[in-house]
């Protein structure tokens, strides 16, 4: 955070020395309201307060952000259409959003025609795979996560699990992600069971689950309230296996929501946004997370999530990209945004190239343990 | 027989959930005619209110208090304001209105509240009972008896007291009801606050379990309304059939043949049961006066 | 309603359409355009099953989302062009209709909304949970229909917004003369009869059964070309087309323009199209001002927007 301070300070007196020009418009739609508001709502309170922030600060280089911020409600026909809006009417000089996988390939489509940077915040691989000359990404990759879990559970000897997902966008697409995995993982999946994102009860699906031979462990990817009803769940069966959930729940809420007792021993992959107080020092990502994590709490009185965190990202590479740039051309910020270069983000060390939009490795997960209704660093 | 017993339980407490959203429309349908879509956001507003008047430091049983009152007036207001200068609007007209209220009061909680999840602590702690080789929480048992309560108190409501039977003397023939010397103005008001304090309350049981937050209401509705009209709407009894077969439905397929079609299998019941008996298993038979 | 009376709103929507262009300062409100016109043009056959036949349907949407998969299935399993797929979709829609219609359309009512609700969550929970197919909750792209390099061939440029903006609006055209054609034919009559008492309609030896069963067909059609152009202009679609709130958006933008009538329900899907997009200044506050209006034109204009005006400027009831 000091580091960028101290490059704001220098590129402000920069920009007071060239001439002093129009705002920097910048376009967002998310989701803050919906069925994704869970994602979306953190997302866009982010955003306001990093401009707040950053204009405080005296912009980018001499020039003030105007944010330009639409929600989508989660529906795809929407957001199309605000991307339409962001570029044609408010002629925004890139986007940020998507906070679904649904809504950011509405917003591709658009962005890419235009020629408009677009940062999205939704987790499925095929956003940047194959890669696409303007679009990039902040959250890791469901794959990943699925990877990182695997991984852990190789570690652990457990080769046959079950799992149970929600059927939201969230979680179908990282069970997807998942079973493509799973086989170089030597992890095979037994069984396999859903629950839609406002059922009340998931007993019946852990119970096949539990009475199905050989299961080791259980993998939940899902987000919202379902996974916090399968940990009650879980504990009210009294299923002893080790529980898997996503980085989809990785934040404070979740511990509240299950009940520490039934929460412990629940593992995840998150990121360092989630255990800002256990970072060693000199850890690159301690004080980016640290800032960021006091000053939104500071700010909206309520926990950081993951979420947020993307969208935190997101906004640091276009500040980043914008004032390297040292121009509000899209073309210009698009290539400054894929040569950014170890950017330190709450998610993690970004690096980009001509075929890397999203340049984050397995590196930036840390599998996390909840211990006594804390998140423990398991790694 | 043990995995088949834990469903029965999971159905029975879901079940029991759709129910109290049910028997909440029966109220208001009895007096009015009208299917009232916003009745979830009933339930939605007595878990919200209890959450944060709880967080605020009041008591529980005062803050579900609180809400249940709070809910009551709402649903008043929701009478006064748009369903009575409505009278006599066809009934795709009152879908829209009691939609546009279920959308208003969304969009009010999401400003005087907030977009995140919250819980309430279970009424009698978390520790499973095991009962016949499965597990059930207490908190089932709140959802359950609470269901059976209300529906034994609507019961005796509609038969056994006067107004009960005004209310539905309303519903069956407003003037002649009138000709008799009900209030029906005051009838309707009754109604809609007893059916938002049912809803509630059913807010408040169930979200111990449920979670809730200001989005919940649209889908508790739709399964509400489901299950009101399998049992047949406007009975009692028939939302009580009605709630519990859903959630047993749903358990029972997703126990036995796929977690993912549960809520299909549960539909297509519905239709085919609407298709032998088109007003529900409880439901009386109306005929087109010309 | 005579045969002049069709011409002169064929011809008004004829000339809001040519005119509107020339006030838009930016592509973005061609999009917007489209939009309306693509949601009227499913109205419109809500304006049939609805305003002439008088039954409910809670479930359009699923239509809309046949149609809409139609575009990005066919294409790529069958080989079909996109256009053809629009009229596969169409086909299939009506099919589907024609089956689930005949034993829904017995139930009155709410048990026929519960109903056709059960029949739109069916829908959207297979497009949603068939993911090797339609690629679950996260969607699908749709692949171009190509006609707009074809127009450059015959040396007419036009913007993919513009493209849309006419495609739409050529078949809204087409949608909306088939309804005001329908209304006037014996068929039209025979469903407005049945609207007003089924009872009486049958007394009279109207086969109540049949007319709905059409009114309810006709309607699928074109919530389903509707959606498919939807799919085709987005060129990405997910199951949100076929989901819930779409369908009470739909019956809330017919309602609201005016259920009877085919310019009533452009202007209900003009109002609902917009609202969202000049409500982006309240922010926070975009579903209570869209709830608020929901309930006020229902209580102080309970034929609707179009109707209730029309009605007082006449100064008589309709």
């Amino acid at each position: 955070m000091k580091i960028t301070t101290t490059a704001l300070a220098t590129l402000m007196v920069l920009g007071i020395a060239s001439a002093a020009h129009a705002d920097i418009k910048l376009g967002a739609s998310l989701s803050a309201s919906g069925g994704a508001a869970f994602l979306g709502d953190p997302e866009a309170k982010t955003l306001e307060m990093l401009v707040e922030e950053v204009n405080a600060n005296g912009g980018i280089n001499g020039e003030e952000i105007e944010l330009v911020l639409y929600d989508d409600g989660g529906d795809p026909n929407k957001a199309r259409t605000f991307a339409t809006r962001l570029v044609e009417d408010d002629e925004v000089v890139a986007i940020i959003g998507g906070s679904t996988t649904g809504t950011t390939m509405s917003i591709i489509s658009v962005a890419e025609g235009e020629g408009i940077p677009f940062i999205s915040l939704a987790g499925a691989i095929q956003i940047i795979d194959p890669v696409r000359e303007f679009v990039f990404k902040t959250p890791h990759t469901d794959r990943m996560a699925c990877e990182k879990i695997f991984a852990d559970m190789q570690k652990n000897g457990i080769t046959k699990i079950g799992m149970i997902s929600g059927t939201d966008g969230f979680g179908a697409s990282m069970e997807a992600q998942c079973k493509e995995v799973a086989g170089s993982h030597e992890i095979e999946i037994l069984a396999q069971e859903t629950y839609a994102p406002q059922d009340a009860d998931m007993t019946p699906q852990l119970t096949k689950i539990k009475s199905t031979d050989g299961v080791q462990a259980i993998l939940n990817p899902g987000f919202g309230q379902g996974p916090a009803i399968v940990t009650r769940n879980y504990a009210q069966l009294g299923i002893e296996l080790p529980l898997y959930q996503s980085h989809g729940v990785a934040s404070d809420g979740f511990i509240e929501l299950a009940g520490a007792d039934a929460a412990e021993g629940v593992r995840l992959p998150g990121t360092a946004l989630l255990i800002a107080d256990l970072i060693e020092e000199g850890d690159p990502q301690k004080d980016v997370v640290t800032a960021y994590t006091t000053s939104y709490e500071e700010k909206y009185g309520e926990d950081v999530s993951t979420f947020g965190g993307y969208a935190h990202d997101a906004f640091r590479l276009m500040v980043d990209a914008i004032s390297r740039a040292g121009s509000d051309d899209p073309s210009a910020i698009r290539d400054a945004l894929e040569a950014t270069d170890g950017l330190v983000g709450t998610t993690g060390t970004y690096t980009f190239s001509a075929d890397d939009h999203l340049g984050l490795d397995l590196s930036a997960f840390r599998m996390l343990e909840i211990r006594d209704g804390e998140w423990v660093s398991i790694d | 027989m043990d995995a088949f017993m834990q469903f029965i339980y999971s159905g029975l407490t879901v079940g029991a959930v759709y129910a109290l959203v049910a028997l909440g429309f029966t109220i208001i349908y009895n007096a009015s005619d009208v299917v009232n879509f916003a009745q979830g956001e009933f339930v939605m507003l007595g878990g919200m209110i209890t959450v944060f008047a709880f967080d605020a430091g009041l008591p529980l049983p005062l803050a579900a208090v609180l809400a249940i009152v709070i809910a009551a007036a709402i649903g008043v207001a929701l009478n006064k304001l748009a369903i009575e200068p409505a009278r006599g609007a066809p009934v795709v007209s009152l879908i829209i209105i009691t939609i546009g209220a279920s959308i208003l009061i969304r969009g009010a909680s999401q400003i005087v509240f907030d977009k995140q999840l919250h819980r309430l602590p279970a009424f009698s702690g978390d520790e499973p009972i095991h009962l016949l080789g499965a597990t059930l929480l207490p908190q089932s048992l709140w959802v359950i008896g609470g269901a059976f309560a209300i529906f034994v108190a609507l019961w005796l409501f509609f038969t056994r007291t006067l107004l009960g039977k005004a209310v539905l003397a309303t519903a069956n023939n407003r003037l002649a009801a009138q000709l008799v010397g009900i209030n029906t103005g005051f009838v309707m008001t009754l109604s809609f606050a007893l059916s938002a304090a049912i809803g509630a309350l059913a807010g408040v049981l169930v979200t111990p379990i449920t979670l809730v937050s200001y989005d919940v209401g649209v889908g508790l509705a739709l399964k509400g309304f489901a299950a009101a009209m399998l049992g047949g709407m406007g009975n009692p009894k028939g939302a009580l059939v009605g709630g519990l077969l859903l959630g047993l439905f749903e358990a029972l397929t997703a126990g036995y043949i796929s977690s993912q079609y549960k809520e299909a299998v549960a539909f297509i019941v519905i239709l085919g049961v609407l298709f032998v008996m088109p007003q529900g298993l409880f439901g009386a038979k109306k005929t087109e006066r010309v | 309603m005579t045969a002049k009376q069709k011409w002169i709103q064929l011809g008004i929507l004829a000339v809001i359409m040519l005119a509107l262009p020339a006030f838009f300062p930016s592509g973005y409100y061609y999009r917007v355009g489209a939009l309306i016109y693509v949601n009227a043009l499913s109205v419109i056959g809500l304006v049939v099953l609805i305003g002439y036949a008088g039954q409910i349907s809670l479930g359009h949407a699923g239509f809309a989302g046949i149609g809409a998969y139609a575009c990005a299935l066919a294409p790529e399993h069958l080989g079909l062009h996109p256009a053809l797929a629009v009229l596969l979709g169409a086909g299939v829609s009506a099919l589907m209709a024609l089956l689930i219609g005949r034993p829904i359309l017995r139930l009155k009512g709410y048990y026929l909304a519960v109903a056709t609700l059960g029949f739109g969550i069916l829908v959207s929970m297979v497009l949603s949970n068939e993911r090797s197919l339609t690629g679950g909750p996260d969607g699908m792209a749709v692949p171009d229909i190509g006609l707009r390099p074809l127009l450059r061939d015959m040396g007419l440029r036009v913007s993919g917004g513009e493209f849309w903006y006419a495609a739409s609006a050529l078949v809204l055209l087409l949608g909306a003369w088939i309804a005001l054609n329908l209304h006037q034919s014996a068929t039209g009559r025979a469903m407005r009869a049945l609207h007003g008492s089924e009872t009486a309609a049958r007394t009279v030896g109207i086969d109540v059964a049949r007319f709905k069963l059409q009114a309810f067909v006709i309607s699928a059609v074109y919530a389903s070309v509707a959606g498919s152009l939807l799919a085709l202009q987005n060129g990405f679609i997910t199951p949100d087309v076929a989901g819930f709130m779409h369908s009470v958006e739909m019956v809330t933008m017919a309602v609201l323009g005016g259920v009877g009538s085919v310019l009533g329900a452009t202007l209900g899907a003009a109002i609902l199209t917009l609202l969202p997009q000049v409500l982006t200044v309240l922010a926070d506050y975009e579903q209570l001002v869209l709830g608020f209006v929901m309930i006020l034109v229902m209580i102080f204009l309970p034929l609707g927007l179009l109707p209730s005006i029309t009605a007082r400027f006449r100064g008589r009831g309709v």
